[in-house]
């Protein structure tokens, strides 16, 4: 069965779509009022507020979909801003013509995801589009946290240790190859996961300065803003940088830096030095902590530097548009 | 009757009052020359036009008999075509009054200090510091002008009473020597080791020839910057140097105790002869005799060796004690800055060197040494640097206003102008690393500076990633205008021709990389241009480049591209993993990360990887300088099939031809051969074929695919049969460190707000 336009159009056929698809799988009684408003206690003076729209392709990936992707997103802004995900509201645009059966996918995705990491959806809206006007699916999230922790990059300072909390590059070359259907076999996987239940026990720590998810633009593109904002520097090692070798391989192949590749399950730490090893262990015992590597250091000249496995230095920079040779 | 050339000459020196004009004429006469010589505000200027022979004869006698008194400081010349003199000439000045050089290079030690330098009863015996008027340091130690000593970093060395009585004698070589200096009063040399010892003057230096007996690598002290030296005939210590330097197979230079010495083991023209000599000592590259006791490591994969003589005391001493011809390479970390101070190089200690050798004169910029090379009967700079950094490039005419030119990625160097004059930096290179581009930077305000120049525009390479291009986007945003990479090499070439404004060229712009006007990247391009503008007459066909500057660093990758572009199976050609294969393949099909390319240095690339010369290189336009030497063993006179179709030159038949001799057994010398044919021909059609169009017969050739000797000769001969004026260059190099030249010309030139 397919979405028609009359699925969007508030009758009988939305009704229909609201009870066989999303009220089937998102199963949280705040949800099932079904009222224009939700009401929700905060638990907390402060919250955190995110948004976030989700459109990427292809909707199917290996290690995900669109569904888990947002829910994992939303989580994960407002994990790494020093809040306690609790809700999250959902917006579909949906093409027409797109079969139900995708959807379900995507809204069970979206289900488990959220009932994992404790997080409940609590808002949702549809609406169906004619063919053509969009791709297939697009997901609006809004997520609110109970605030714990200020975390900004003015609070780092020189001498700040930087921790990834695992393997960059995966979703960026999962991606990219199931996007152009790069006929080879790899099991790279997209890392996309809900980061808070591995990051919310750092908020205990006194000295954790700041924290970000590397997506678009990757570890390198988040460290230029950090430095920006900051106005300090960091100090990357290439070595510490924990790659696989198969995304190693096909980022030499398809001439890519690893760098500059998209992750959705990954943490970016800036942290006091003395503390380093406490959060690199509480990280450790986690799964999705388990590669976690202290990369670098922040230091005090502003330059976002890398240095390479035989020792030289290179400036890392926001990555062109669209990077074409330089070597003559 | 053999074909006239006319030869440009630039001196500078000292030649007022010496009997300098009519020595030249002289000379000239007995050379059987027609022309002039003239003295200039800019030097002395000579043109000489007769045979080729008699040309080089001129060139050997005016460096070899030039008066007593006379003394040349720089002297740069060019080949040109014939203008008709009739008879040779003593020129009126053209003005009156001091020659208005502002900042001499360094000069090589003089003969005159030279012979102090080794007189046991001289008092400068043995000083590694010794120099006068006509020699020594310049460019490397001016702070600033006027060039005083007070200017320089010889300030801290207060002259002694008989130093000073030289400095201060009008009768005396070293009257106003402003490095004036000697055993008692100057700069003097310490030698660090390993081992944490250290020993001071004459010790220093005994210490440093036994280490080098003992195959040790150490860093010395020149005059730009510091060199990594070992004994060039023990195979182990070149090959450690290789690993500690980080530096796998690009040849290393080689300096050598005398001429006699490097004829032992190179082949030496009469005018490599004459480069070596030279008061530049650039770096000559020869090619090397077979079963010398020169290590293979020094240059493993080319049948070359860049050899120079000793051009500082230093040097002198050093390779008279050792008696034997060592490796002399920049002491820095591949693709960085070379390194100047003292404090740079004793870390390397224990690191890459196992000892250095300091002097307590700063220097103050950094000067690599120069490259040329000798072919076609011309000097063809490769990298113009120390002995020729500043002087000036002389245009026939006058820019419309005061320039700044940053240059381009690679081999970078930085040019002001103004009025007719046009500097050039010295080497800056690869702008790719923190260190490098902080040297560029420098180099950019240091130009300025120097020459007191106050840019009313300044221009950049169009190519929107270059460092270069950033750099002068944030610094001069309001100044800065653009111009295509390949009109600029066009233009430098043009301009070191002396072309008038007006003037249009077929310009050839063979090279690996250029951002285009359509946002592809560019490199085998005929061009028709002016000075102001360019239109894209000819190209290669487009292909894809697997991965971008990947691509550059693994040729096998174009090979797949160009290959499937061909309709063949890279599999069945290239002997590289499957997976790798199939894996590029769909990059090239779906167009992943695969910039198009017209780049003939590319091609070049693919050809080598097509006949398992080269899959992955190790310095730049490795693979392309392989197949030259390979080719170089064939004589075959072959092409393969090509073709000409509205404006595109289609190289797929040269590619299936290559596959099908290569399948065939044909010997791969042969179709390295073969192919460099197939490049002369099309080019030499292409050209007619725009000649036919537009009326244009004057050729000119630039890129750095122009350093391929087969190449260029042949195009140039061809084309000079076909009626055609070919230019080519001898004052920047074809490559693109001469590209900042031809940037100025454009932003000199240009109508502003049109
Ligand atoms: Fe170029
Ligand atoms: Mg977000
Ligand atoms: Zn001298
Ligand atoms: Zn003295």
């Amino acid at each position: 069965m397919k979405i028609e336009i009359g699925h969007g159009s508030g009758g009988k056929l939305t009704r229909e779509l609201i009870e066989k698809v999303f009220l089937k799988h998102f199963d949280f009684p705040e949800l099932k009022s079904l009222q224009d408003a939700t009401i929700l206690s905060a638990e907390s003076e402060k919250i955190g507020i995110t948004t976030d729209s989700y459109v990427i392709r292809p909707l199917f990936f290996p290690g995900g979909n669109i569904g888990k992707l947002s829910v994992c997103g939303t989580i994960n802004d407002l994990t790494v801003s020093g809040n306690i995900p609790l809700y999250i509201s959902v917006g579909f645009i949906i093409e027409e013509g797109t079969e139900f059966e995708t959807l379900e996918n995507i809204v069970k995705a979206m289900a488990e995801t959220a009932a994992k990491s404790n997080v409940k959806i609590v808002a949702g809206d549809t609406k169906v589009v004619e063919k053509g006007k969009c791709d297939g699916v697009y997901i609006n999230t809004t997520g609110v946290g109970k605030n714990v922790r200020t975390l900004t990059p003015l609070n780092a300072q020189e001498g700040d240790v930087i921790i990834v909390t695992g393997f960059i590059g995966d979703h960026g070359i999962a991606i990219s190859l199931s996007r152009e259907e790069f006929d080879i076999e790899t099991a790279v996987l997209s890392d996309c996961a809900p980061l808070n239940s591995l990051l919310t026990p750092l908020f205990e720590i006194p000295t954790l300065r700041w924290m970000r998810d590397p997506t678009r633009g990757g570890l390198a593109t988040v460290l230029i803003e950090f430095s920006e904002s900051s106005g300090l520097g960091v100090k990357l090692y290439e070595e510490k940088i924990p790659i696989r070798e198969e995304v190693r391989f096909i980022c030499d192949m398809l001439g890519y830096d690893p760098l500059y590749l998209a992750n959705e399950g990954k943490a970016v730490i800036v942290i006091g030095k003395e503390d380093a090893e406490k959060a690199l262990e509480i990280l450790k015992s986690h799964e999705l902590g388990k590669n976690a590597e202290i990369v670098g250091e922040v230091t005090g000249d502003k330059k976002v530097q890398l240095i390479t496995s035989i020792g030289g230095v290179r400036h890392l920079e926001l990555l062109e548009e669209d990077p074409l040779p330089r070597i003559c | 009757m053999a074909e006239k050339r006319r030869i440009k000459v630039f001196l500078t020196g000292l030649v007022q009052g010496v009997g300098f004009r009519p020595f030249v004429y002289r000379i000239a006469k007995e050379c059987s020359l027609t022309g002039y010589v003239l003295n200039s505000t800019i030097g002395v200027v000579i043109e000489a036009e007769g045979e080729e022979g008699n040309l080089i004869k001129f060139l050997e006698k005016l460096q070899k008999e030039n008066p007593p008194l006379s003394r040349i400081f720089s002297l740069e010349y060019k080949f040109l075509p014939p203008a008709g003199y009739e008879s040779f000439e003593i020129k009126e000045s053209d003005s009156e009054g001091e020659v208005a050089v502002s900042v001499l290079p360094d000069i090589a030690t003089c003969k005159d200090c030279l012979r102090e330098l080794f007189d046991p009863k001289d008092r400068r015996y043995r000083y590694p510091f010794i120099n006068c008027t006509n020699c020594g340091p310049r460019f490397t130690i001016i702070e600033k002008l006027p060039y005083d000593r007070q200017n320089t970093s010889m300030k801290s060395f207060k002259m002694c009473e008989k130093c000073y009585a030289e400095y201060t004698d009008p009768s005396n070589r070293r009257f106003h020597a402003q490095p004036n200096a000697c055993p008692v009063c100057g700069p003097h040399v310490t030698l660090y080791t390993e081992e944490g010892k250290t020993y001071e003057g004459e010790k220093a230096i005994k210490e440093t020839v036994r280490l080098l007996s003992e195959g040790k690598i150490l860093a010395i002290k020149g005059l730009g910057g510091f060199h990594l030296i070992c004994d060039a005939t023990n195979e182990e210590s070149v090959k450690t140097l290789r690993v500690r330097k980080r530096r796998e197979e690009k040849p290393f230079a080689v300096m050598f105790p005398s001429l006699e010495s490097v004829k032992l083991y190179a082949e030496v023209s009469p005018l490599e002869e004459r480069a070596l000599t030279s008061v530049e000592t650039p770096i000559v590259i020869l090619k090397r005799k077979e079963n010398t006791d020169l290590a293979p490591s020094v240059s493993p994969d080319t049948s070359t060796v860049g050899a120079f003589l000793p051009y500082t005391p230093l040097h002198h001493i050093i390779l008279r004690d050792f008696g034997k011809p060592i490796v002399a390479t920049s002491c820095n970390l591949t693709d960085e800055p070379i390194m100047k101070d003292n404090e740079e190089a004793i870390r390397t200690l224990g690191d890459i060197t196992d000892a250095v050798l300091v002097h307590n004169r700063p220097i103050v910029r950094r000067c690599d040494d120069s490259v040329v090379r000798v072919f076609s009967n011309k000097q063809v700079p490769v990298r113009r640097s120390r002995g020729f950094a500043p002087l000036p490039v002389i245009l026939p005419f006058s820019l419309k206003r005061p320039v700044l030119a940053v240059g381009v990625h690679m081999k970078n160097t930085v040019t002001v102008a103004k009025g007719n004059r046009v500097y050039l930096s010295q080497h800056i290179g690869d702008v790719d690393n923190p260190l490098a581009e902080s040297f560029f930077e420098e180099v950019v305000e240091d130009m300025l500076k120097l020459f007191d120049v106050e840019p009313e525009v300044v221009v950049s390479d169009a190519h929107p990633g270059y460092y270069s291009t950033k750099f002068a986007e944030k610094r001069f945003s309001d100044k800065l205008i653009k111009v295509y990479h390949h009109h600029s090499h066009v233009i430098s070439c043009m301009a070191e021709n002396e072309l008038p404004i007006g003037e249009k060229v077929i310009g050839l712009s063979f090279d690996g990389t250029g951002y285009g006007v359509d946002g592809s990247i560019w490199g085998g391009e005929f061009l028709v241009a002016g000075y102001t503008e360019f239109e894209r007459a000819f190209h290669l066909k487009y292909f894809r480049l697997p991965g971008g500057d990947r691509a550059v660093k693994e040729p096998y990758r174009v090979a797949v591209s160009v290959l499937m572009e061909a309709g063949i199976n890279p599999s069945d050609v290239l002997n590289v993993d499957i997976k790798k294969i199939s894996f590029i393949s769909q990059m090239v099909e779906k167009g992943v990360n695969s910039p198009k390319t017209s780049s003939m240095g590319r091609l070049f690339d693919a050809v080598a990887a097509i006949l398992g010369i080269r899959y992955k290189v190790s310095y730049h336009a490795q693979a392309a300088i392989l197949l030259e030497e390979v080719a170089l063993h064939s004589d075959s006179e072959d092409i393969y099939p090509f073709e000409l179709e509205r404006g595109v030159v289609d190289w797929r038949p040269i590619v299936r031809g290559i596959v099908s001799d290569f399948k065939k057994g044909v010997a791969v010398s042969d179709i390295a051969k073969k192919f460099h044919n197939t490049v002369v021909a099309f080019s030499v059609e292409v050209v007619r074929d725009i000649r036919n169009r537009t009326g244009i017969d004057r050729v000119a050739l630039s890129g750095g695919v122009f350093q391929n000797r087969i190449l260029s000769e042949n195009i140039e001969e061809q084309l000079q049969k076909s009626g055609f004026t070919v230019l080519t260059h001898q004052v920047v190099p074809p490559n693109d460190a001469g590209i900042s030249l031809g940037q100025a010309v454009y932003g000199g030139l240009i109508e502003k707000d049109s």
